[in-house]
C-alpha cells in the first residue's frame, strides 16, 4: 500500500472513532442552544463543576507526591518487595474502575474493615466526597509514577552524586537537582493525572450514591441529565467536560517539545 | 589533608571489588589509582568520597575517622568520567553550587566563580548551558565545579576516559599545571599506565581489588614488586619464564653462549629509539627496544637471523 494510502486510512479512522463523536456532540449542543445554556447554568449543575474541580484539586497534588516518592524508591532504592510495588502501582489501569468502586464499598461499608471504626467515630465516608476522593486518587494514581520512571532511569544519578559530593543534603538534592531534571516527566503525568481525574465515572458512580447538588460530579451530572431525556442539558455538559480536556491536552502539546530545548 | 585507607574491603554480591587494601595518600600529593577494568580503583575512589560504603576497614581524612560521614560532611571534590554536569542549569550555576548549599553571601560566590572560571579558562563561557560545551570544557567546568567549595581533597574517576586522545592529553597537562597552583590533595583513576606516569607523583597499582604496590612512578618501573605490576606498567617479554623490559633485551650479530637465536620480523623507528620485533625459535615474540645509534651500528635488517641476550631479568614467584 502506498504511504498516502496508509496516511489516509489512519486519518479515516481517528476520524471515525475519535473525532466523530466529538463533532457530533457540539453539534447537538449548538441546535438547542437555550436549552443547552439553562442546563449548565442549574444550580445542581454548576455544584457538579465544583465538586469535580474540588476532587481533581485534591487528587492530583496527592498522586502527584506519592508518585513522585514512589518513582524515586523504585528506581533509586533497593529494598523488598520492590517488584511488587512497581506492578501494583498499574493495578488502576488495570481494574475496571466499577471494580473499584466496589471494593471500596466492602473496605469502608458498614461491615467493612475500616468502616466499622469510621462508624464509630461516626464519620460519614460513603456517598460523601472522602470516598470520591479515595476513588478518584485511586484510578489516577499511576501517571506521575509511570512518566517519571523512565525518565529517572534515563537521567541516573550521578548528578545527585555530583551534588552530595559538593556538599548538598538529601532535601536539597532533591529540590535543587532531581526535580528540576525531571520535571517535564512531572508536569506530563500531572497533567494526564488531572484529565483521568476529570473524566472519572465508574468508581465515583458506586461510592458517591449520586446526590443531586450533593455528590454529583460533572460526569455523573451527564449521566443524570440523559437518563432524564435531557439531552440538550447532558450535551452541554459533556460538552464542558470535553473543552476541559481538549485544554489540558493542548497544554500538554505545548508544553512537551520545550523539553528538547 | 591526608587520607588514609586502611584495611578497606567492599563485595558487590559474590564479586570482591576492594580486597583488604591499605594506603595512606600524603597531604598535597597527586597520587594514581592505577589498574585494569574491575580491579577496584573506582570502588575505592567511590568509598573515599563517601559514594559506597565499605563492608569493613576505614577512611582517614586528614587523620579523622570518616568512615560514618555521609558524602556532604567530608569535604570533598569528585571528577566523574563523564562530568555529572547539572543539565538545567548555566555554567556558572554549576560552578556556583557547592558554594550555593553552604549559604556563602552571593558577592562571595560571584567573585570566587569568576575566578574559577578564569582557572579552567571558561571565562565567557558563563551563561551556556553544559550541553553547548565539548568534552574538554565541560570536564574543565565539572573540575572548577569540584574545587569552588575548596574541597580537603580532590577525586577524579578516570577524568579524561571519555575524551579524545589530543584533548585527553591537553587537560593531562593541565591538571599537573592546576596541582602545582591549587596543591589540593589529589587522586585520580585511570586505567592507562602511561597517564598515570605522567601526572602522578605516586601510584597504587590495583589488581583484582588488591594493591600490588605503591610507589612513585619510577620505583614502579624499575622495581616493580609482582609480576602483574612489571606487565601492566611498562612493556614487558617473557623469556624463559622471567620477564625483561623491551629496553633490556640484548641484541648481537654473532652467536653467543648466553643468547638464544632470534628472527626479526619487523622494525619500527620510533623518533629517537628504534623497536625491534623478534621471533624465537618456538615462535615467542620478543620486542627489543633499542637507541637509534645503536640500532644503526648493527645495521639491523627484516629477516635477518640475531642473538637475544637480556639483561637485567626478573622471575617474580606471585
Amino acid at each position: 500500500m502506498s504511504r498516502l494510502g496508509l496516511r489516509l486510512l489512519a486519518l479515516a479512522y481517528l476520524a471515525t472513532i475519535l473525532v466523530a463523536p466529538l463533532v457530533i456532540v457540539f453539534w447537538r449542543t449548538f441546535e438547542d442552544v437555550g436549552a443547552a445554556w439553562d442546563a449548565l447554568s442549574a444550580p445542581d449543575t454548576i455544584h457538579a463543576f465544583k465538586l469535580t474541580l474540588l476532587i481533581t484539586a485534591i487528587a492530583v497534588p496527592v498522586n502527584t507526591v506519592f508518585g513522585i516518592v514512589c518513582a524515586l524508591a523504585i528506581v533509586r532504592r533497593r529494598f523488598p518487595g520492590k517488584g511488587l510495588l512497581n506492578a501494583f502501582i498499574d493495578l488502576p489501569l488495570a481494574l475496571s474502575p466499577v471494580v473499584v468502586g466496589l471494593s471500596l464499598f466492602l473496605l469502608y461499608g458498614r461491615e467493612g474493615w475500616f468502616g466499622v471504626w469510621l462508624g464509630r467515630h461516626n464519620i460519614q465516608f460513603l456517598f460523601a466526597l472522602p470516598a470520591m476522593i479515595v476513588a478518584t486518587i485511586f484510578v489516577s494514581l499511576p501517571f506521575v509514577a509511570r512518566e517519571v520512571i523512565p525518565t529517572l532511569r534515563e537521567v541516573g544519578d550521578e548528578q545527585e552524586q555530583a551534588s552530595r559530593t559538593l556538599g548538598a543534603g538529601g532535601w536539597q538534592t532533591f529540590w535543587r537537582i532531581t526535580l528540576p531534571s525531571i520535571r517535564w516527566a512531572v508536569i506530563y503525568g500531572v497533567i494526564l493525572t488531572t484529565a483521568r481525574s476529570l473524566g472519572e465515572y465508574g468508581a465515583v458512580a458506586v461510592v458517591s450514591g449520586r446526590i443531586q447538588g450533593q455528590t454529583e460530579t460533572a460526569t455523573l451530572r451527564v449521566e443524570e441529565q440523559y437518563e432524564q431525556f435531557n439531552l440538550p442539558g447532558a450535551y452541554a455538559i459533556s460538552i464542558v467536560l470535553a473543552l476541559m480536556a481538549i485544554v489540558v491536552l493542548v497544554a500538554m502539546t505545548t508544553i512537551r517539545p520545550k523539553e528538547t530545548a | 589533608m591526608s587520607i588514609v585507607v586502611r584495611n578497606v574491603s567492599k563485595r558487590f554480591g559474590d564479586f570482591v571489588a576492594v580486597d583488604d587494601v591499605s594506603l595512606e595518600v600524603e597531604g598535597g600529593s597527586l597520587t594514581a589509582l592505577l589498574g585494569p577494568s574491575g580491579s577496584g580503583k573506582s570502588t575505592l575512589l567511590r568509598i573515599i568520597a563517601g559514594l559506597e560504603w565499605p563492608d569493613s576497614g576505614e577512611i582517614l581524612l586528614s587523620e579523622r575517622d570518616a568512615t560514618a560521614l555521609a558524602p556532604q560532611k567530608r569535604n570533598v571534590g569528585f571528577v566523574f568520567q563523564h562530568y555529572a554536569a547539572f543539565k538545567h542549569m548555566t555554567v556558572r550555576d554549576n560552578v556556583a553550587f557547592g558554594l550555593k548549599v553552604r549559604r556563602r553571601p552571593k558577592n562571595e560566590i560571584r567573585e570566587r566563580v569568576d575566578e574559577l572560571l578564569n582557572l579552567v579558562q571558561l571565562h565567557g563561557f558563563g551563561d551556556r548551558y553544559p550541553a553547548q560545551l565539548s568534552g574538554g570544557q565541560r570536564q574543565r567546568m565539572s573540575l572548577a565545579r569540584a574545587l569552588a567549595p575548596e574541597p580537603q581533597v580532590l577525586l577524579l574517576d578516570e577524568p579524561f576516559g571519555a575524551l579524545d586522545a589530543r584533548v585527553r592529553a591537553e587537560l593531562r597537562d593541565w591538571l599537573i599545571r592546576l596541582h602545582d597552583v591549587v596543591h589540593v590533595t589529589t587522586v585520580f583513576v585511570t586505567h592507562d599506565q602511561e597517564e598515570a606516569m605522567e601526572v602522578a607523583d605516586q601510584i597504587a597499582v590495583l589488581n583484582h581489588g588488591r594493591l600490588e604496590q605503591v610507589g612513585p612512578p619510577r620505583e614502579l618501573y624499575d622495581e616493580p614488586a609482582s609480576k602483574f605490576v612489571m606487565t601492566f606498567v611498562g612493556d614487558a617479554n617473557v623469556i624463559d619464564g622471567a620477564l625483561v623490559r623491551p629496553h633490556d633485551v640484548e641484541l648481537l650479530t654473532e652467536p653467543d653462549e648466553a643468547a638464544m637465536e632470534a628472527m626479526i620480523v619487523r622494525v619500527t623507528i620510533l623518533g629517537r629509539d628504534a623497536k625491534v620485533e623478534l621471533h624465537d625459535d618456538g615462535g615467542a615474540e620478543i620486542v627489543a627496544l633499542l637507541t637509534r645509534e645503536r640500532f644503526e651500528e648493527l645495521d639491523l635488517w627484516r629477516g635477518q637471523t640475531v642473538w637475544v641476550r637480556p639483561q637485567r631479568e626478573r622471575v617474580f614467584t606471585t
